[in-house]
């Protein structure tokens, strides 16, 4: 009696000790929370009115061409692929993008990009076929000009462009190089054009990043251990193979939808909000001030390119995240755009800029709350023991795998 | 035998204390983002000075978070009569994350029977959110605050 009075009292002990730490039982809450997160939650992608030609497959197809061509650059080197790396997540694994120079910041992966309401780290684009357009006026990118490209595209695919978006127009005569963001040759050059050459040439750019938003439509997010462990835990199953986690991923995944309120931010099947935020991530000294949201939001309302100018296709009823932008306030300073976590793992450096090199650099972030040199971070510390931190990594990393 | 058995007994009763302050501590660390546990969820309610009844509803019935939709704000007098006249402002945010709304949602039209188009509403996260509405009519100027969680 005494004796199995003791052994009550010990098992006693060790049931306290090891509730908490990596208990495979969810609540009803948490696994709710697990299944709003796997990519079986994802809806179809939605189709995009302001691009007419964004699901006919010979735009794709296209696009996929010109994702991939060099000859859209100054210096003939410098394609999409350049920094979105095929086999690398359509990244580049560099703190800084480098297209003809040194860019301000880190490339973005790709995988479910036409799903987001905003695009660059600042969202100073607000559709997938004007991101398109950035990088191949920027300077540090592709540094090419608009007449130089409408020019590019008669000369070596006038019969795939024209296939598509029709006729091209009447080039002759217009300067070889000229922009409105060019050198100060190619802004000269394109202000002497008349205003009707310049819309065509616009009309012609834009349709090549209509084309090449077609072709990036199809950049999906594939299933990972982490899905196939979600689907396992919703569905009432135990995850079986390698589908099963270890204690460890547990305690992250417990970690990461409670006490590290990381799915506040990241949530969702593409673990983002698709929202900008000060995280206090420091900025880098050789770069300019950096503002992020604040900035982007002027950018975004004065593009020629944006939902409410001349080049969307459809109605204005698809411009509700433009219209509704907020434009001001102190949120949006050096706020940047919640990252995808998936695949993240295997893609150091992290944040806008790289400022950060591995994971657990990031854990210290999260975990010491530096104070942002603009504006004001929304992190609280979180107080992780090392072995929290060892466990939310070990997480992550099944969205990796 | 006797004294060990109540050693025993007094590790077993330390590390229940233990785990109860740990547990504690989790709970109150989880409790700071958790609303209220007397949050009022109505949807319908007088507004702050008592000038209008408000309510509110999604255009569509419900939504999901993270999608951009609108919500329709019915504003009428203590008496009933509908308020056709409104100038209606919006804002609103995460009390327990000290921000305000992701977007800039508007009323964009009187829809009839003091019914008001609120357009470009979104909720990012989960969790406490309030929606603020700002009513101006030649009856008055009032505030009718809405509480939703995700």
């Amino acid at each position: 009696m005494r004796s199995r009075t003791a052994a009550f009292a010990l098992g006693l002990i060790a049931a306290l000790t090891l509730s908490g730490c990596g208990e495979p039982d969810f609540t009803e809450a948490e696994k709710a929370m697990i299944a709003s997160l796997s990519l079986s939650a994802l809806p179809p992608l939605p189709a995009d009115p302001t691009n007419r030609y964004a699901d006919l497959p010979a735009a794709a197809a296209f696009g996929a061409t010109l994702f991939f061509e060099q000859r859209l650059s100054r210096d003939g080197n410098v394609s999409c692929a350049t920094c979105h790396i095929i086999d690398r997540q359509f990244q580049d694994d560099r703190p800084l993008a480098i297209g003809v120079a040194t860019t301000n910041r880190r490339t973005m992966p790709l995988a479910g990009v036409a799903r987001s309401p905003w695009f660059f780290w600042d969202g100073r684009k607000d559709s997938l076929w004007s991101q398109a357009l950035g990088p191949l006026e920027d300077a540090r990118e592709h540094a090419g000009n608009r007449t130089a490209y409408a020019h590019f595209i008669e000369k070596e695919f006038a019969d795939r462009y024209e296939r598509i978006f029709g006729p091209l127009p009447d080039l002759s005569g217009l300067p070889e190089n000229a922009g409105p963001l060019g050198t100060e040759a190619e802004k000269a050059a394109w202000k002497g054009m008349r205003g009707e050459q310049r819309a065509s040439i616009d009309r012609v750019f834009a349709n090549l990043g209509k084309a090449i938003a077609a072709f990036e439509r199809s950049i999906v997010h594939e299933p990972t251990r982490f899905d196939r462990f979600a689907d396992a835990v919703a569905a009432g199953r135990d995850p079986e193979g390698e589908a099963a986690f270890s204690d460890e991923e547990i305690q992250g995944l417990k970690l990461f939808i409670g006490k590290a309120n990381c799915v506040t931010c990241h949530n969702g099947p593409r673990f983002t909000d698709d929202h900008f935020h000060n995280t206090g991530v420091p900025a880098v000294k050789e770069l300019p001030e950096d503002s992020g949201r604040e900035t982007a939001v002027a950018q975004v309302a004065a593009d020629p390119f944006n939902c409410l100018g001349a080049f969307r296709d459809g109605g204005e009823e698809a411009c509700g995240e433009l219209r509704f932008m907020v434009k001001s306030g102190d949120a949006l300073k050096r706020a940047y755009k919640t990252p995808s976590l998936r695949g993240a793992a295997t893609r150091p450096p992290y944040m806008h800029s790289g400022q950060i090199a591995t994971l657990d650099d990031v854990m210290d972030h999260y975990n010491t709350v530096p104070a942002s040199t603009r504006g004001t971070t929304e992190l609280h510390p979180l107080g992780l023991s090392e072995r929290e931190r060892a466990a939310l990594i070990a997480f992550l990393k099944t969205l990796a795998e | 035998m006797e004294t060990h058995l109540t050693a025993i007994w007094r590790y077993a009763a330390a590390a229940l204390v233990v785990v109860l302050i740990a547990a504690g501590g989790m709970m109150a660390m989880h409790g700071s983002s958790a609303p209220p546990a007397d949050l009022d969820l109505s949807r319908s309610k007088a507004t702050e000075k008592g000038v209008f009844l408000a309510s509110v509803e999604p255009e569509a019935g419900s939504f999901k978070q993270g999608e951009l939709h609108s919500w329709v704000l019915t504003v009428k007098k203590p008496d009933g009569t509908p308020v056709e006249d409104a100038t209606i402002a919006v804002d609103g945010g995460m009390p327990d994350h000290n921000h305000g709304l992701p977007t800039s949602p508007q009323a964009t039209a009187h829809l009839g029977e003091g019914r008001y188009r609120v357009e470009g509403v979104k909720f990012n996260m989960g969790g406490w959110w309030v929606l603020r509405f700002a009513i101006s009519s030649p009856a008055g100027d009032d505030e009718a605050v809405f509480n939703l969680t995700l």
